[in-house]
C-alpha cells in the first residue's frame, strides 16, 4: 500500500470533482451564483468551519477524533470576549488568554489519549460536556455584546476586483498552505503521517509516537481558538451558543475532503474543499429558495459517499 | 452521542433528586428546548421562583440543541417515573406526542408552555399569530404603500411558532396567508426569500447574506426572534445596505430591546415567559392538592414594542419594553 503523502492518489480528485458538478449545477440554477462577490461570500461563511477542521483533519490523520472542537471553540471565543468587555483586558491580551485555555483543553486530549490510553472517541465527549457546560456556567448562557474592534478586525473586508474578501477568509487560506506545506514537507509532517498509518512502525523507527499525539491535541486546540477569533469576528458578540453543530460539520469537511478516518492518508487542501462543498450547497440552494432541510440531505448522502470511497480505494490498495 | 450525553445527564439528575423529595409536596416538570436561551433560562428562574412560594419541587430538564426531542423524550418519561404528576414542556416538535399520551394515561398532567402540540391538556403561550401580526401591521405602516420587497429568516421547517409568526406577519401586512392553525409557511410575491435561522445569529447572518445575493433590494426582514434580526442587521451593515431596510421580529428578550432602541430593530413583539412558567407552576399544584386538570388555551399576552411610534398602530416604547423583558437587563 503507497501511502506517501506526496503520492497524490487519484481518490484525491473525487472532492475537487465533487466540487466542480454542484457549482456547475448551481451555475445553471442561479444566474447569481457565478459571481465573484457571491462565491466570496461562500468563503467568508466557512471560515470559521474550515478553520477548525483543520485541527480536525491533524487528528483524524493520527486515526483519533475530536468531538469536542466546537465546544472548545465557543469556550474561547467567551474568554476572549468576557476578558477584554467585563474585566477591561488589552484585547490582544484577551486573545492570547482565549488561544491559551483552547489549547490547554487539546493538550489535555493528547494527554488523556496517551498517558491514560483512553480512546479519543470518548476522551473527547467527555470534554465537549465540560467545555460546553463551562462555557454556559461562565457566561450564564448570556452573549456578550460590545466588543472591542481588535476583537472583531478580521471581519473585516477588502475588495478584490468584484469580490469581497474578508481578513478571516485570507487567514483561513494562509492556515491551510502553512499546513499544508507542514504536512508534505516537513519531518513532524512525515511523522504524523506514519503514527496515523502505523504506530508501531513508527515507534521503531524511533518516532516518539506519544510526543508526536499530544502535539497534535495541543495543536488543534490551537485552530479551535482561532476559530473562535473567526466566529467572534464574523458574529460580532461573544456566543456561548456558538460550536453547536460546527463539531460533526467540521468532521463532515474532513471525511468530504478525503482524508481517511483509519488514519495515515489524506490531503489537508482535501478538507479545505469539503468545507466549500458544504456552503456552496447552502448558499446555492437558498438562491434557488429550497429548504435547508435539502441541504442536510445532501450532505448526509456525500458523507456516506466520500466514506465508501475511502473504503472501496484501500480494497484496491491491498 | 447527543443521546449518550443526554442519558449520562439525566441519570446523574435523577441521581441527585432521588434523595431529595420530601414526602408529599407536589412534583413539577418543567423541560425547555434548551438550557442556554436567555427565554428558556428566564422561564426557570420563574417557575422556580413560584414553585418555592408554593412549596413544591421542581425538576428541570432540556434538549441539547432545538430540535433535540429525543432529550425530551427521556427527560418525560425520567421525570413521569421521579414521581412528578404535571410537566411543563416547551416542545421541540411533535415527536413527543406519544411519550405524552402514555404518560397522561397513567395520569400525568402534560401543560405546553410557549409552543402548542397536539394532544397537551392545557397552553399557557404567546399568541404569536397575533406576535406576528403585530409586527407586519407595523411594517405596512412603515412602508406607507411602498412596494415591499420582504426576506423572511424563518426558524426550520414544520415548526408550528415559526408558521404561526411568519404567516401573521403577512396576515398583518395584508397579504394572503394561512390561518393560525397552519404549520406550513405562506408565500407572496412580494416575499423575495425565505430562509431559515434556527433563531441563531450566525445561521441568521448566513441566510441573510444568500438573501442579499438573491435579491439585493430587500427592504423589509421579518425575523423569528431577535438574535436571528441582530444577524440579519450584520449582514446588511456588512453590504452597507442597513439604512431604509425594516427589520421586524418577535421576543422581547432584554438584548432585543436594547437592539429595538438602537434602530438595529425596527419594532419586536414581546412575549412573557415569566408568566407562562408561574401560570403552569400554579397549574401543577392545583392538579396535585385538588385533582382537577388544567384546560384550553390560555393567553399570556404579546406587546408591540418600538422606538418610534407611528400613527395607526398601538405600541409601547422600549422603556416600556426594557422594564417588562426577559433576560440580563
Amino acid at each position: 500500500m503507497n501511502t506517501s503523502p506526496r503520492n497524490i492518489p487519484w481518490g484525491a480528485l473525487g472532492p475537487w470533482l465533487a466540487l466542480l458538478v454542484t457549482c456547475l449545477f448551481f451555475t445553471t440554477q442561479s444566474e447569481r451564483f457565478l459571481s465573484a462577490e457571491n462565491l466570496s461570500l461562500v468563503l467568508q461563511q466557512v471560515m470559521v468551519v474550515g478553520v477548525i477542521a483543520i485541527g480536525q483533519t491533524l487528528v483524524i490523520l493520527t486515526a483519533g477524533i475530536d468531538l469536542s472542537c466546537g465546544m472548545v471553540m465557543a469556550l474561547g471565543g467567551v474568554i476572549m470576549t468576557k476578558f477584554a468587555v467585563h474585566y477591561g483586558l488589552n484585547p490582544y491580551v484577551a486573545i492570547a488568554c482565549g488561544l491559551a485555555v483552547t489549547t490547554a483543553f487539546g493538550l489535555l486530549n493528547g494527554l488523556l489519549v496517551t498517558r491514560a490510553k483512553l480512546p479519543p472517541f470518548i476522551v473527547t465527549l467527555g470534554t465537549l460536556n465540560i467545555a460546553f457546560a463551562i462555557t454556559q456556567i461562565y457566561s450564564k448562557a448570556q452573549i456578550i455584546p460590545n466588543l472591542p474592534l481588535e476583537l472583531t478586525a478580521l471581519g473585516n473586508t477588502f475588495n478584490l476586483g468584484q469580490a469581497e474578501v474578508s481578513l478571516g477568509t485570507v487567514t483561513m487560506l494562509v492556515l491551510y498552505v502553512v499546513a499544508w506545506f507542514v504536512l508534505r514537507d516537513t519531518a513532524p509532517g512525515r511523522h504524523l503521517y506514519a503514527v496515523g498509518n502505523a504506530p508501531e512502525a513508527a515507534r521503531l523507527t524511533g518516532i516518539s509516537v506519544d510526543r508526536v499525539l499530544i502535539t497534535v491535541y495541543a495543536m488543534a486546540g490551537l485552530f479551535y481558538g482561532i476559530a473562535a477569533l473567526l466566529s467572534v469576528a464574523r458574529t460580532g458578540v461573544g456566543d456561548p451558543n456558538a460550536g453547536q453543530t460546527e463539531n460533526l460539520d467540521a468532521i463532515t469537511a474532513v471525511v468530504l475532503g478525503g482524508t481517511s478516518l483509519f488514519g495515515g492518508r489524506g490531503i489537508i487542501l482535501g478538507t479545505l474543499v469539503g468545507a466549500v462543498i458544504v456552503g456552496v450547497f447552502r448558499n446555492g440552494l437558498t438562491l434557488m429558495g429550497v429548504a435547508s432541510v435539502y441541504q442536510t440531505l445532501i450532505t448526509g448522502i456525500l458523507v456516506i459517499l466520500a466514506v465508501a470511497a475511502d473504503q472501496m480505494s484501500r480494497k484496491g490498495a491491498r | 452521542m447527543k443521546k449518550v450525553t443526554t442519558t449520562l445527564m439525566l441519570s446523574a439528575l435523577a441521581l441527585a433528586t432521588s434523595t431529595a423529595f420530601a414526602a408529599g409536596e407536589p412534583v413539577i416538570g418543567l423541560i425547555t428546548k434548551t438550557e442556554t436561551n436567555a427565554f428558556f433560562v428566564k422561564m426557570k428562574e420563574g417557575a422556580e421562583a413560584e414553585a418555592k412560594k408554593l412549596g413544591a419541587k421542581l425538576l428541570t430538564a432540556s434538549g441539547k440543541i432545538d430540535g433535540d426531542t429525543a432529550a425530551q423524550i427521556t427527560a418525560l418519561e425520567n421525570m413521569a417515573a421521579a414521581g412528578a404528576k404535571t410537566i411543563l414542556i416547551t416542545a421541540s416538535g411533535d415527536a413527543i406526542i406519544p411519550t405524552v399520551k402514555k404518560l397522561q394515561a397513567k395520569g400525568v398532567q402534560v401543560i405546553a408552555l410557549d409552543s402548542p402540540f397536539d394532544g397537551a391538556d392545557a397552553l399557557f403561550a404567546t399568541d404569536n399569530y397575533k406576535a406576528g401580526v403585530l409586527i407586519g401591521q407595523y411594517a405596512k405602516a412603515v412602508m406607507g404603500g411602498k412596494p415591499a420587497k420582504i426576506a423572511t429568516l424563518d426558524l426550520f421547517p414544520g415548526h408550528p411558532v415559526g408558521a404561526q409568526r411568519h404567516n401573521g406577519f403577512m396576515k398583518g401586512f395584508g397579504l394572503n396567508a394561512a390561518d393560525a392553525k397552519s404549520n406550513e409557511l405562506s408565500t407572496d410575491a412580494s416575499i423575495v426569500c425565505m430562509a431559515d435561522s434556527f433563531g441563531d445569529q450566525a445561521k441568521g447572518q448566513t441566510a441573510m447574506e444568500n438573501c442579499l445575493q438573491k435579491n439585493p433590494d430587500i427592504n423589509v426582514v421579518y425575523t423569528i426572534n431577535e438574535p436571528a434580526a441582530a444577524g440579519a442587521y450584520n449582514a446588511l451593515k456588512k453590504a452597507g445596505k442597513e439604512k431604509g431596510v425594516t427589520i421586524l421580529s418577535v421576543d422581547g428578550g432584554c438584548q432585543g430591546i436594547r437592539d429595538t432602541a438602537s434602530g438595529i430593530i425596527t419594532a419586536t413583539s414581546q412575549q412573557y415567559p415569566l408568566k407562562m412558567a408561574a401560570l403552569g407552576v400554579a397549574a401543577g399544584v392545583s392538579y396535585a392538592k385538588g385533582g382537577k386538570k388544567s384546560s384550553g388555551y390560555t393567553d399570556t399576552g404579546v406587546t408591540l414594542i418600538s422606538a418610534k411610534a407611528i400613527k395607526g398602530v398601538d405600541s409601547k416604547d422600549t422603556k416600556t419594553g426594557l422594564d417588562l423583558c426577559w433576560g440580563e437587563k
